[in-house]
């Protein structure tokens, strides 16, 4: 049986050493255009700026933390990276190669890339039993009935669902937190390097949740996967990632280890953001919003830095001058006050 | 690191697995206990095994004349459901009938559910352009109401049942195309089929794996109903000239000719429209039926 396995199984030679980052994205713009009538062209902008040059690296074997509010560009960020959409620039290296290049296929790319969805109902064909849900994708790589079933039935019992009760079931039959451990065990399925978990434990109760986390903690180990978990959930991130970006509008505004991110942020954003977590201490309550309001268009973002709007720090200088991410022992932050040759310092206040 | 799962993975491959129902055995058992759908199932199936026996169980020649006998009342010694206006058995004229009337009904259907769910299934799932350039060729014939349409291509094809079938078909290619393109539309957003597309299965192997699995089944229903729709239009064109020709029994034929006898036999004149009003009916509610059955969300 070990044979069955290892002939299925995929042998990724890490191609760049520990040190080479597993996935590279530069410069990624993603701008869904809007179908607007041609009275109201010329106002505004003509389309949705949803993800507007991003840069990240996924070192191998980390669990990268990707945060934000609603529309900021987390979940467009992940199906660009799984190449779900086409972006409309930029590039993505995957350990060390270029992803659609000669040297790495769009399809052996998505071997080694998986993802798993928030809703772990729609994810799942309402007309198969999970065994072949998880099958599927070794079977489109070639393997044999036999042996996809084979490796489906080892890794629902792998995510903690016994095969003989659950493989020939439906996925209307099972609970949120059976169907994503399917959902998990079918990304796993093609033993990929790189999970992308798109707010992955979201939909389930806590309890269920924090099983599920635990049990992606341990496929991690065991598998040897690099993570990029995507949520809103900022407990949860600080749970299970080793570093964190924090992304606003479309743009990365800070990126760097979970501690320095949580215990010292820099960019006010992130500051506000961690102010609006409840505090388990009855006399930290907090007692006024740290944000107001939603976020600005992202259709027509904000000149400057995008977040001036809402920056209680904001001056004049941010309203005109766009912010570069500046990088300090492994943290990056994109905003004025930590950019030393910016008129933040001799610039007054925002009229 | 893969030895957890490959230990696994010997005693789960072995073993037998708990098999649930699937999709199509839980609609055939909600249907079950559908009392009406049942009762429209079971009237479609005996006129379908009428049609078929036909022209051996007959009581009397279908095509047999007698101008002393002619439009005899329902009940008639020898004629149960009277004599039309040539003499000939009622009955036996509307079992055979039957042949031609569900033929034409149900042909255009098949031929049109295969052609309309080809195409709408591609127009769903290719979206952008080809969608566009499809959908806008559909909407052309969607101007003209479907009668017309029928009249109009029967009439330019020429008289005749092949071209009759023809033209219902055309008529009920572009209704179909729309289900169906709706359907696969839904369906192509949905979250596992970016999951097969992640795995990097082509766009065919996704098609066949989670697409007609999952659109096949509502543009089916929709099929159904509109055999009834298509009985109604192929009787019409036969009506008119435009399809079945006399002698051959064919129930809007029937209607046609004997409408002259409506004044002197209105029971007799009106059988065959009964029997289409029944066998269109038939077909709807089982329609229903299966919708209902279907719906049920899983």
């Amino acid at each position: 049986m070990n044979a069955v396995i290892d002939a299925v199984r995929v042998t990724h030679e890490d191609v760049g050493g520990p040190a080479q980052p597993l996935l590279s994205v530069r410069g990624l713009i993603k701008h869904f255009p809007l179908k607007r009538d041609p009275l109201s062209r010329g106002r505004g902008g003509n389309a949705v700026r949803a993800v507007d040059g991003v840069d990240f690296d996924v070192k191998k074997g980390e669990t990268l933390g990707v945060v934000g509010e609603s529309g900021c560009g987390k979940s467009t960020t992940a199906r660009l990276v799984m190449q779900l959409i086409k972006q409309d620039q930029g590039e993505l290296v995957f350990d060390g190669m270029a992803v659609g290049s000669r040297a790495l296929a769009l399809r052996e790319f998505r071997r080694q890339t998986q993802m798993v969805f928030q809703d772990s109902y729609s994810s799942l064909n309402p007309r198969m039993t999970i065994e072949d849900s998880v099958a599927f994708g070794p079977l489109v790589h070639g393997s044999a009935k036999r042996d996809a079933i084979a490796v489906a039935r080892g890794l629902l019992g792998r995510v903690g669902l016994d095969a003989q009760r659950f493989a020939g079931r439906y996925p209307h039959e099972l609970s949120g937190g059976q169907r994503q451990r399917v959902n998990i065990a079918r990304a796993l399925a093609l033993h990929p390097r790189l999970v992308i978990l798109d707010e992955a434990v979201s939909a389930l109760d806590k309890s269920v949740e924090a099983q599920v986390l635990n049990l992606l903690l341990d496929l991690k180990d065991d598998f040897g996967l690099t993570y990029m978990f995507i949520s809103h959930d900022l407990n949860v991130v600080r749970y299970i990632s080793d570093r964190v970006m924090v992304m606003y509008l479309g743009e990365v505004v800070e990126l760097g280890p979970v501690d320095q991110v949580f215990d010292a942020p820099r960019h006010p954003y992130t500051q506000a953001l961690l102010r609006s977590m409840p505090s388990m201490e009855p006399g930290q309550r907090t007692e006024s919003a740290p944000l107001s309001g939603d976020p600005p268009n992202p259709i027509d973002p904000p000149s400057g830095c995008r977040f001036h709007t809402r920056c209680a720090l904001a001056r004049a200088a941010c309203a005109a001058e766009a912010p570069a991410m500046t990088q300090q022992d492994g943290h990056a932050v994109r905003c004025l006050i930590h950019q030393p040759d910016s008129g933040y310092a001799a610039s007054g206040a925002l009229t | 690191m893969t030895q957890s799962v490959a230990s696994l993975t010997a005693a789960a491959v072995t073993a037998p697995v708990a098999r649930s129902p699937g999709y199509w055995s839980n609609v055939l058992r909600r249907l079950r206990r559908d009392p009406l759908a049942l009762t429209a199932g079971g009237v479609i199936l005996a006129l379908i095994i009428i049609a078929i026996l036909a022209p051996w169980i007959t009581p009397a020649d279908p095509f047999q004349a007698s101008m002393l006998k002619r439009l005899r009342p329902i009940g008639t010694e020898g004629y149960p459901l009277g004599a039309d206006e040539l003499g000939r058995d009622m009955l036996s004229r509307l079992m055979l009938g039957a042949r031609l009337s569900l033929f034409m009904g149900i042909v255009p259907v098949i031929a049109a559910f295969v052609v309309g769910s080809a195409i709408g299934i591609l127009a769903g799932y290719a979206g952008g352009w080809t969608s566009t350039l499809i959908m806008r060729v559909v909407d052309v014939f969607y101007a003209f109401p479907s009668v017309l349409l029928a009249i109009a291509l029967s009439g330019t094809l020429g008289a005749g049942i092949f071209n009759a079938i023809l033209s219902l078909t055309i008529v009920f290619v572009p209704q179909i195309v729309r289900v169906a393109e709706s359907v696969t539309t839904q369906v192509r957003r949905s979250d596992y089929v970016d999951a097969a597309r992640a795995s990097g299965a082509s766009p065919f192997t996704i098609v066949r794996a989670h697409v007609l699995s999952n659109v096949l089944g509502p543009i089916f229903v929709y099929s159904t109903s509109l055999i009834s729709v298509s009985m109604i239009l192929a009787s019409g064109l036969s009506f008119l000239g435009l399809g079945v020709r006399p002698p051959e029994p064919e129930w809007g034929l029937m209607l046609n000719t004997l409408r002259t006898a409506i004044y002197t036999q209105p029971w007799v004149a009106a059988l065959p429209g009964v029997m289409i009003f029944i066998t269109s009916m038939s077909f709807n509610l089982l329609s229903d039926g299966l919708r209902s059955a279907m719906e049920v969300k899983e």
